[in-house]
């Protein structure tokens, strides 16, 4: 099921509205947003990490929907969106290990602690979409790949509940809860500037699925004109 | 600067390198494509254009 192009909004206009909500979000988090009373400037990380491992969270959701109308509705292009939406997915997972990792050394001293079950979660869901590449280029272009593709991408979807309810449920509670049942555990300028930080992540994730997507689109198209 | 200002402008950099690298890596791509899309546009053969053919005398 694709949007119709009358529905789609311009390239150019999402990428305006990425820069705008981008450098909004730094606006925010470096000159309005107070120093948190615990973690002090090292806090600062969270805007964009946290919306990050959404953004990504979001991006591996839109493979295994994309994955789901391939199997369902034989939609003829929802393979190549499952495919980029979870390329995106691990580009962004990526970023969440990095800032992660960077905001770990921080407060904890360490760059990676093993003993951390939302840290190993995070990286098993990582490396199973990792993984997720080494099977489609294993097999060749074709039903048989985008049908192989699929079934992997819904199974991987499973771990993202089990990744963002590890935070809740590990034991030793290290790693800082910022939502709860009765919502976030922030407000004013801080909820402010992780609101627009998360858009801002969202839309730049949108508009950079738009530009790979029309590429890969092109690419294909060239291959059967080479081929014909 | 602190060390944590150190660690979050890190943090940050990473970020903005990471959608950089991506941005110039899909540019590369899309270059690419435009020259396979060169390629083929010559490799099409010319349309013949009856209207400039010069009459001959057959026979």
């Amino acid at each position: 099921m694709t949007v119709p192009r009358l529905y789609r909004v311009p390239l150019p206009a999402l990428a305006a509205a990425s820069l705008v909500l981008v450098t909004t979000a730094l606006a925010l988090v470096f000159f309005v947003a107070p120093n948190d009373a615990d973690q002090g400037f090292s806090q600062r990380i969270f805007y964009f990490h946290v919306s990050v491992a959404f953004t990504a969270y979001a991006c591996f959701a839109g493979g295994a929907w994309k994955a789901l109308l391939h199997l369902w509705k034989r939609d003829p292009r929802a393979d190549l969106e499952s495919y980029v939406a979870i390329h995106q997915g691990l580009i962004f997972g990526s970023l969440v290990l990095v800032t992660g990792s960077i905001w770990a050394k921080i407060s904890w001293g360490h760059w990676w602690l093993w003993s951390e079950d939302q840290l190993v979660l995070f990286l098993v869901l990582f490396l199973f979409y990792a993984a997720y590449f080494m099977l489609r280029f294993s097999v060749d272009p074709g039903p048989q790949r985008a049908n192989f593709s699929a079934v992997y991408a819904l199974f991987g979807i499973v771990l993202v509940p089990v990744s963002f309810l590890a935070i809740r449920i590990a034991k030793s509670f290290i790693h800082p809860i910022v939502f709860t049942r009765h919502g976030p555990n922030f407000g004013g300028w801080i909820l402010a500037a992780y609101c627009v930080s998360q858009a801002a992540l969202l839309v730049l994730a949108y508009t950079l699925y738009r530009i790979e997507l029309s590429g890969k689109r092109i690419d294909l198209r060239l291959r059967e004109l080479r081929t014909a | 600067m602190s060390t944590a200002e150190k660690y979050v402008t890190a943090a940050y950099c990473v970020v903005f390198a990471v959608v950089l690298l991506y941005v110039v890596l899909i540019a590369l791509k899309l270059q690419r494509l435009e020259r396979e899309v060169d390629e083929l546009e010559h490799r099409q053969p010319e349309p013949a254009d009856d209207g400039e053919r010069e009459a001959v005398h057959v026979g």
